[in-house]
């Protein structure tokens, strides 16, 4: 499926250990059993909206697992969309914190009870905070790739979205001023391409082939690749992330994924059969080379289930935000992203 | 004494030197042009962009949340209305995240009429911006205030507007309000900080040593006192309305103008201490007259102090129509002019309580 202009080396399979690849499972389960609770706790009445990722954790946990996470220009910037829950769980998120966005409660870390379920912000790892325009993250990355260069070490900027936004103006600035050859930028552009903008299809709005021969016109190392296989997408994504990391300029890579239940609870969030499954296709693999049994695999999703359920349960009794908060923050009294705070 | 262009020029190169300014952009900000006013020439962080506005002010949040601060520039605000949901956002970063982030960033641009610019070089842009909660906006209308606000917007942690009115960019300061620091002789400063005609590839400019000179978000400035009337305004408009409360005297009428200078946070103490004294307010700007933000004052005025009023509070401003047209007769007519003002000063003078 490579539509890269001249070949980027990626590494060999061996390179993926057993371990990892039971650490893939473990987070693919655990991000897949968050978002079945979350669906959950918005059938229940636990809250208003659910959007999320259910179908995409074979790219979004490798994802998670390879980026350079922490603070500041040296580390990678992260401007993601709202369906990455398995990136943030396998960046070392804490579950419960998605609940308590999704029953928006005042101990949500992310909003404090203001924004829908996906929308993460945290400083302390360069997580930008996710918003619901589907593109405006495309335009902001530039910005935090020009720092990460001005910096000089490997830092990257990570930028995410879907195959519908890609046909909104901020897409074609991202390709713009990553590629400007006065100062080409190391920012990777990342479309995990679900085929479809809530209820459209693809097929009958976008002409192109493939999103990533986009990328062609730009002079920038483009490719798409299975993003259902987390083997294919560690090792696609550790190349590509190595590439910006040395050359200090953009990729585009396009992952094909699942759309497992829905665009979100406005649809219904029911479950649909007709898409690949990468959990179910994964686990057979590693039932096939012994490396799990069932038995094991259904004991562990079992007990994220419980896990969560209890999860769920306390975050039921964590207190809604106070009224009186709605004007704290309009403004900042001091400069967060520059000083140590 | 500068003008305010020069003083916008030199607040940008104090930023870059003491206030930790990485970035000033835009398009044609960079050399050779040095910006379409020439407000950024010379300046060592200026750099050209694509003709692309959503990546202006994307790029511009992108690196306040890597803690670059940086000026970016929308050519004219009337090139900015595409990125009203990106401007929306860099106001909401800090209040979305609960206070996680902030965004230290600029965004300056061109305001308003008087230069005939017709339908999309006129626009104003002061109705929008007081419609983006999160942002500070300042507008001045004196060189040296345009000096100490941008300095202002530059060390706040959070977005700021910085609106320029076009028609004002090439007045001058009035004898004892320079800039701290800079040379009297007009021909000097703009020998150290002009870049000249021609091939600048080897040009550098000279700097004047202008210190820090904050003018406070919030603090408006009573440009002249008066007995009888209140007048709020700024931009375009500020001088206009001094000089028709200059001509007004003759007539037996004492107007106090006062120049806004930022539209948010803005300063009601002191539109409210003069109304009580007066008895009578008018506001005066040039946006279109439909949810103005002269309105909100007009609002606030009615609710705070109506017992205090002798007349009802008026809105001088531009016409409600789509844009600014080109030729001189429709100009006139579309936004505030001074027989407008006049009048209307005249008129509220008058008017019976």
């Amino acid at each position: 499926m490579s539509t890269s202009l001249r070949p980027v080396r990626s590494p060999p399979a061996s390179e993926i250990s057993p371990d990892l690849l039971l650490k893939l499972h473990s987070l693919m389960v655990k991000a897949r059993v968050l978002e079945e609770r979350l669906i959950q706790m918005y059938r229940q009445g636990d809250g208003f909206f659910w959007i999320g990722g259910p179908g995409e954790e074979a790219f979004n946990v490798p994802l998670g697992l390879l980026i350079q996470k922490g603070r500041g220009p040296q580390y990678d910037y992260c401007h993601f969309h709202y369906r990455q829950s398995a990136t943030l769980l396998a960046m070392g998120a804490d579950p419960i914190d998605a609940m308590r966005q999704m029953k928006n409660t005042a101990t949500d870390p992310y909003s404090g009870g203001r924004n829908f379920v996906g929308h993460y912000s945290i400083r302390q790892w360069n997580v930008v905070p996710v918003s619901s325009p589907i593109e405006v993250q495309y335009s902001i990355a530039p910005g935090t790739a020009i720092a990460n260069k001005r910096a000089g070490g490997r830092g990257i900027t990570i930028v995410t979205g879907g195959d519908a936004g890609t046909a909104e103006g901020d897409f074609s600035t991202c390709l713009v001023w990553s590629s400007r050859p006065a100062n080409p930028l190391p920012v990777l552009m990342i479309v995990t391409n679900n085929k479809w903008g809530i209820s459209t299809h693809f097929q009958g709005q976008h002409g192109e082939k493939r999103i990533s021969d986009r990328g062609k016109a730009f002079g920038i190392e483009s490719k798409t690749i299975d993003g259902n296989d987390p083997e294919v997408s560690y090792r696609e994504l550790s190349a590509a992330m190595e590439y910006v990391r040395t050359e200090r300029k953009p990729f585009l890579l396009e992952a094909m994924v699942s759309r497992l239940y829905g665009h979100s609870s406005a649809s219904g969030a029911n479950r649909t059969n007709d898409e690949a499954d990468c959990i179910a296709g994964f686990e057979r693999r590693l039932e096939e080379r012994g490396l799990l049994t069932r038995q094991q695999m259904d004991e562990l999703r079992a007990q994220f289930t419980a896990e969560l359920l209890a999860a769920h349960k306390q975050v039921k009794e964590e207190p809604q935000p106070d009224p009186k908060s709605i004007y704290e923050h309009v403004f900042a009294d001091r400069d967060l992203v520059r000083g140590d705070g | 004494m500068s003008n305010m262009v020069q003083a916008i020029r030199m607040a940008l190169h104090v930023g870059e030197e003491r206030h930790g300014v990485t970035d000033i952009f835009g398009e044609d900000v960079g050399p050779p042009l040095g910006g379409a006013f020439t407000a950024t020439q010379g300046l060592k962080t200026a750099w050209n962009t694509p003709l692309d506005e959503r990546g202006i002010v994307g790029t511009s949040i992108g690196l306040g949340l890597a803690g670059c601060r940086n000026v970016a520039e929308i050519q004219f605000c009337d090139y900015g209305f595409n990125s009203i949901d990106l401007l929306k956002l860099a106001g909401m970063q800090n209040w979305a995240s609960n206070g996680e982030w902030n965004c230290p960033i600029t965004i300056m641009t061109p305001v308003g009429s008087g230069i005939r610019g017709s339908i999309y070089h006129s626009h104003s842009f002061d109705a929008t911006a007081t419609h983006i909660p999160g942002f500070k906006i300042a507008l001045p209308t004196t060189p040296r205030d345009a000096y100490g606000l941008l300095l202002s917007c530059i060390v706040d942690p959070n977005p700021c507007f910085f609106l320029i009115p076009k028609a004002l960019m090439r007045v001058r300061s009035l004898p004892g309000e320079e800039i701290p620091g800079e040379p009297g002789d007009d021909r000097m400063l703009a020998k150290m900080i002009d870049a000249p005609l021609g091939d600048r590839t080897s040009w550098k400019p000279q700097w004047p040593d202008t210190p820090d000179h904050f003018v406070p978000f919030g603090e408006a400035r009573t440009v002249r006192s008066g007995r009888d009337l209140t007048v709020v305004s700024y931009g375009r408009t500020l001088p206009l309305c001094v000089r028709a409360a200059e001509a007004l005297v003759d007539e037996g009428i004492d107007a106090e103008v006062i120049d806004l200078r930022s539209l948010y946070p803005y300063d009601w103490p002191r539109i409210s201490e003069s109304v009580r004294r007066t008895g009578r307010v008018i506001y005066v700007n040039e946006d279109s007259e439909i949810t103005n933000f002269g309105e909100h004052l007009v609002r606030r005025t009615v609710d705070d102090l109506f017992y205090e009023l002798v007349a009802p509070p008026r809105l001088l401003a531009g016409a409600h129509v789509p844009g600014i047209g080109l030729a001189d007769s429709l100009e006139m007519v579309s936004v505030p002019q001074l027989p407008s003002i006049t009048d209307a000063i005249r008129s509220l003078a008058r008017s019976e309580a």
